[in-house]
């Protein structure tokens, strides 16, 4: 027989100034199988916790219903407390009184009166509650980071850090990120490079962290402490190991004109390259693409000039397949290029450039050495303009959203440029000035005030060409909304940051939500900001969202220290709220008539498929199961089957039915 | 070939050049066009400013009596009724309560089905396919493609050319044999309706573009619209005045110079009604 105990939290005045507890409890308190019915001004308080303990041994319960907050806020808490009584935690049920009643309601009658239903349906529902144990799995103590930007490289110290193994892969040849092509970093100005390639190093030595360069996950199976990844290592045409990195192959090779990405396309590469001097690994690659001798069929010049043998132009790709526990994604971001912009000439006028590419200009390691020259003729521009908010903001470019960095990264533009060109003019055209950060502000302050930044409110509306230079047309709009017409040498958009290409076929690969900026998804934007809603897949950096270096370094470590909490456990235990097949005694073996159609509508891979034998080893049957590690409970396969075998434990189809029946009064 | 024309109040006025040379050209072409029988004002810009549905209900009953008469395509060679056109057309599609009204407001069946085109698509369409054969005298000249606000917006309902830097008058002038310049000019404001009341402003916004296009080198300046035509031609002495200068630069409509070029003489395609005198030497 149930012996059912009823909570009626007051929630301080939350609940109690609209709800009548008092009623509430009462009148619970009469129905059949009630043991138990009290009330207490703060049932999660420790008293309250006391009070539910000491109710259950002493009435000797075989469920409870607190009635209070929401169970997002404080389910855990009361189970906790009913298992510490000796009570099956998910005999512990809670009663919603205070967003689903008395924040949403006046204080009345029918108020109290829904209280007592919303209650009353749960009391019934707890009746026909099962004990549920929690799953255990075990976890593969390996973490896979993938992208090799400063959110990745953090990522992935801090996880080797802790003891545990790391697989970096990046797709790239080195990795780095756009942080390696930087000049001067805000608010600091200290030089990225000599702050970021200490750390490279530091991940190529490391004895926990093995990379793989040039390199991209092909796919991922499993779940939680238990994935598969298979990773396809592109073939660099060389033997990593024979290789010195002495870098001859790289000045003899005849292709020289290849636009240069690490550059921006401001200079030329040639076939066989390594991206930049302080690449990690500094060994070079073969760009099959525009080898003469992929192409042509003969050359292999470099395989002549190579003193130690090195190079394989019949490398093959290889497949990895590896198992990890957990993984961090930071796959960074990108920016929208000139192209984007036909009024700002579409990317056809050479000085109009993108704020990386000022980058490498400003950049000593870049093709002008770090002077700033026009692209177009090499001459020092005399007036500059910068743009910013170029595509953030603008819905009717498709994106609505500010871009965080551009604002900082054009201050820091302008101060570079008058740094090098004292008698030069710097103009920035902004919508606001969003320098929210530890010094930002004072860093644009300086900008303005002390290297006489020119700051103009307001957009421009186009940009074209004029006797070889550049006519900015916009508008001061803090000077009585005045057009304004600026005749530029150079000028430099802070195009909008975007997510990185490749990211969405990516997320699919992962099974992770992305949103439809394509950027990666979050599990809550507040509370779980380095989750994925894939168990065990964690976020660090500009893969989420436009970040600066120190946002992404901190959810790097963020991300890090989830894993590393995984990582503490030798198993893992997971809500047993999770769907289930039903089995019954052979020849049936389960209701299910095995056409997996529940299949193709689980979003998270979790049905496998189960055969039954007979003794001879003939399969007699094949129905479906539910992988128990990957089931996220959401109930979609419940709702799909047309045999009713499946049912999710905690909500029960019976569960379900007895609450709608409670609620209609037929019990 | 029989296609619906639209012609508005314009083409019947001051811009009786550019229906000269519309129906010049259909002629050459074999194309029939057909006024619709009835038709009324599009509402051009007062309507909108005033009385939503009017603004709607005046182009919807031009719609509708194409669809009455079997006009299945209809060519509007004024930028600005062909906005007014294509922008009812839109907003009834996607609002269905608003087409149920204006149905009633006009007393008339109404589905949205015309295909409206603009003097651009039409020449594409329809012309340019066969223009080799015709092609007599080449219209060798460097010209400035200038296609102002209504052609090419907004993007949303349009959907045709890139907004912000349209090409497809520039593609037409290619195919008679012009060189069309770098323009960046080509959708900035001419001034517009102010060509009545505040001639000042247009003097200042139409010179400008005449201005960079005679930098360039132009040697005409090509329209598709009656009003930036007035604005540019009519308006002339204003805007000479204005910058105290004398621009000379020739405004054509894109069909007197695709016109000329398939062996129109100059009065076929009316450019003696021209306020800046157009002297075709080739
Ligand atoms: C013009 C400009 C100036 C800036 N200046 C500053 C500054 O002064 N100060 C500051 O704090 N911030 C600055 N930033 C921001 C800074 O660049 C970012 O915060 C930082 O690069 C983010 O690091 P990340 O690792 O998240 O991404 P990224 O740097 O983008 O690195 C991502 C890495 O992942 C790799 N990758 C991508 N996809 C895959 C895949 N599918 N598989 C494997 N690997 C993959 C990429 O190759 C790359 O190596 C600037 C940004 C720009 C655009
Ligand atoms: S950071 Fe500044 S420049 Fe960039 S989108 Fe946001 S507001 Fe615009
Ligand atoms: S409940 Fe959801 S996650 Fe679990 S097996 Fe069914 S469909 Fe998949």
């Amino acid at each position: 027989m149930a012996r059912i105990g009823v909570f009626i939290c007051h929630c301080g005045e939350n609940i109690s100034a609209t709800v009548d507890c008092g009623r509430v409890a009462e009148t619970i308190g009469k129905l059949k199988h009630v043991a138990y019915s009290t009330e207490y001004k703060y049932m999660c308080s420790d008293p309250g916790q006391t009070l539910i303990k000491d109710a259950i041994k002493e009435y000797k319960l075989t469920g409870i219903v607190v009635s209070a907050c929401s169970p997002r806020m404080h389910e855990p808490t009361f189970r906790k407390a009913a298992a510490e009584a000796g009570l099956n935690p998910y005999l512990c049920e809670m009663a919603n009184l205070r967003e689903h009643c008395s924040w949403v309601h006046e204080k009345n009658d029918m108020t109290t009166e829904k209280a007592i239903d919303i209650v009353r349906i749960l009391v019934e529902k707890v009746k026909i509650n099962n004990a549920l144990l929690p799953i255990k799995v075990p976890v593969t103590k390996t973490a896979l980071v993938i992208g090799g930007g400063i959110a990745g490289i953090q990522s992935a110290l801090d996880i080797a850090n802790t003891g545990h193994k790391v697989i970096l892969v990046e797709r790239s040849p080195s990795i780095g990120g756009h942080m390696s092509q930087l000049s001067e970093t805000f608010p600091t100005l200290d030089c990225s490079q000599c702050i970021l390639t200490p750390r490279m190093v530091e991940v190529a030595q490391h004895p926990n962290i093995t990379l793989y360069t040039y390199s991209e996950v092909e796919s991922l199976d499993g779940f939680i402490g238990n994935f598969t990844v298979k990773i396809r290592k592109k073939a660099r045409s060389i033997d990593e190991k024979d290789c010195t990195g002495c870098g001859l192959c790289t000045t003899k090779c005849p292709q020289k004109k290849i636009p240069n990405e690490f550059e921006e396309g401001m200079g030329f590469r040639p076939a066989i390259y390594t991206p930049f001097p302080q690449a990690v690994p500094n060994k070079p690659v073969i760009d099959r693409e525009h080898c003469t001798y992929y192409i042509k069929g003969k050359c292999k010049v470099c395989e002549i000039v190579c003193p130690t043998k090195a190079i394989r132009f019949d490398q093959p790709d290889q497949i990895l397949e590896i198992q990890i526990g957990a993984i961090v994604i930071a796959t960074g971001f990108d920016i929208k290029r000139t192209d984007f912009f036909p009024e700002y000439g579409f990317g056809k006028y050479k000085d109009v450039i993108d704020g990386l590419q000022f980058e490498r200009l400003a950049s000593a390691s870049g093709p002008t050495g770090g002077a700033i020259l026009r692209p177009s003729d090499g001459v020092v521009p005399k007036n500059i303009v910068f743009v910013a908010c170029a595509g953030s903001r603008d819905p009717a470019k498709g994106i609505a959203y500010c871009s965080k960095i551009c604002c900082m990264y054009t201050a820091k533009h302008a101060m570079l440029y008058k740094h090098k060109v004292h008698e030069g003019k710097a103009h920035v055209f902004y919508m606001d000035i969003r320098s929210a950060g530890k010094n930002y502000d004072e860093f644009v302050r300086r900008a303005i005030e002390e290297d006489y930044v020119n700051y103009i409110r307001g957009r421009v509306s186009t940009i074209y060409e004029c006797d070889g230079k550049l006519i900015v047309k916009g508008v001061d709009t803090l000077l009585g909304a005045q057009p304004l017409e600026i005749v530029a040498d150079m000028v430099v958009l802070a195009t909008a940051g975007v997510a990185n290409s490749g990211a969405e076929e990516l997320a699919q690969k992962l099974h992770v939500s992305y949103d439809s900026h394509k950027f990666f998804a979050e599990a809550h934007p507040k509370l779980k900001p380095v989750e994925t809603n894939t168990a065990g897949i964690f976020l660090a950096g500009a893969c989420q969202n436009p970040k600066d270096i120190p946002d992404s370094v901190s959810q790097a470590s963020g991300a890090a220290v989830k894993v590393a909490a995984l990582f503490s456990q030798n198993e893992l235990t997971r809500e047993p709220l999770v769907a289930f097949v039903n089995r019954c005694s052979p020849p049936l073996y389960s209701t299910c008539v095995g056409c997996f159609l529940c299949q193709s509508v689980c979003p998270y891979q979790a049905i496998e498929r189960e055969e039954f034998k007979n003794r001879d080893g003939k399969t007699i049957k094949t129905v479906a199961k539910i992988n128990e590690g990957l089931c996220q409970g959401c109930g979609t396969c419940v709702a799909l089957c047309r045999s009713k075998s499946i049912d999710l434990h905690g909500y029960t189809n019976n569960q379900m039915y007895t609450e709608v029946m409670a609620l209609l009064n037929v019990y | 070939m029989k296609i619906g024309i639209y012609p508005g109040c314009s083409l019947n006025g001051s811009a009786r050049d550019y229906n000269e040379s519309v129906f010049a050209i259909a002629k050459v072409f074999d194309i029939e066009l057909v006024q619709i029988p009835d038709w009324n004002c599009c509402g051009a810009t007062a309507a909108h400013n005033l009385n939503k549905e009017l603004s709607l209900a005046l182009p919807a009953r031009i719609l509708a009596l194409a669809e009455q008469n079997g006009l299945d395509e209809v060519l509007v060679p004024c930028a600005a009724c062909y906005s007014r056109l294509v922008v009812t057309q839109h907003e009834l599609k996607v609002e269905p309560e608003i087409k149920n009204r204006i149905k009633k407001v006009i007393e008339l069946d109404y589905r949205g089905t015309t295909k409206i085109l603009n003097v651009i698509e039409w020449l594409d369409k329809y012309i340019i396919p066969g223009i080799e054969e015709k092609l007599v005298l080449p219209f060798k000249h460097k010209v400035a493609c200038y296609y102002g606000c209504l052609l090419v917006r907004p993007n949303k309902v349009l959907n045709y050319d890139r907004s912000e830097d349209p090409q497809t008058m520039d593609e037409v002038m290619r195919k008679i044999g012009a060189d069309p310049i770098y323009f960046p000019y080509k959708t900035e404001c001419c001034g517009a309706g102010f060509s009545v009341s505040r001639t000042d402003i247009v003097s200042k916004l139409s010179g400008k573009i005449i201005e960079d296009a005679e930098h360039r080198g132009a040697e005409f300046m090509i329209v598709a619209c009656p009003m930036c035509h007035s604005n540019l031609d009519m308006r002339r002495p204003d805007i000479n005045q204005y910058f105290k200068t004398k621009f000379t630069l020739p405004i054509l409509f894109v069909t007197q110079a695709l016109g000329l070029a398939v062996g129109l003489s100059p009065k076929e395609v009316g450019l003696q009604r021209h306020f800046v005198p157009v002297n075709i030497d080739s």
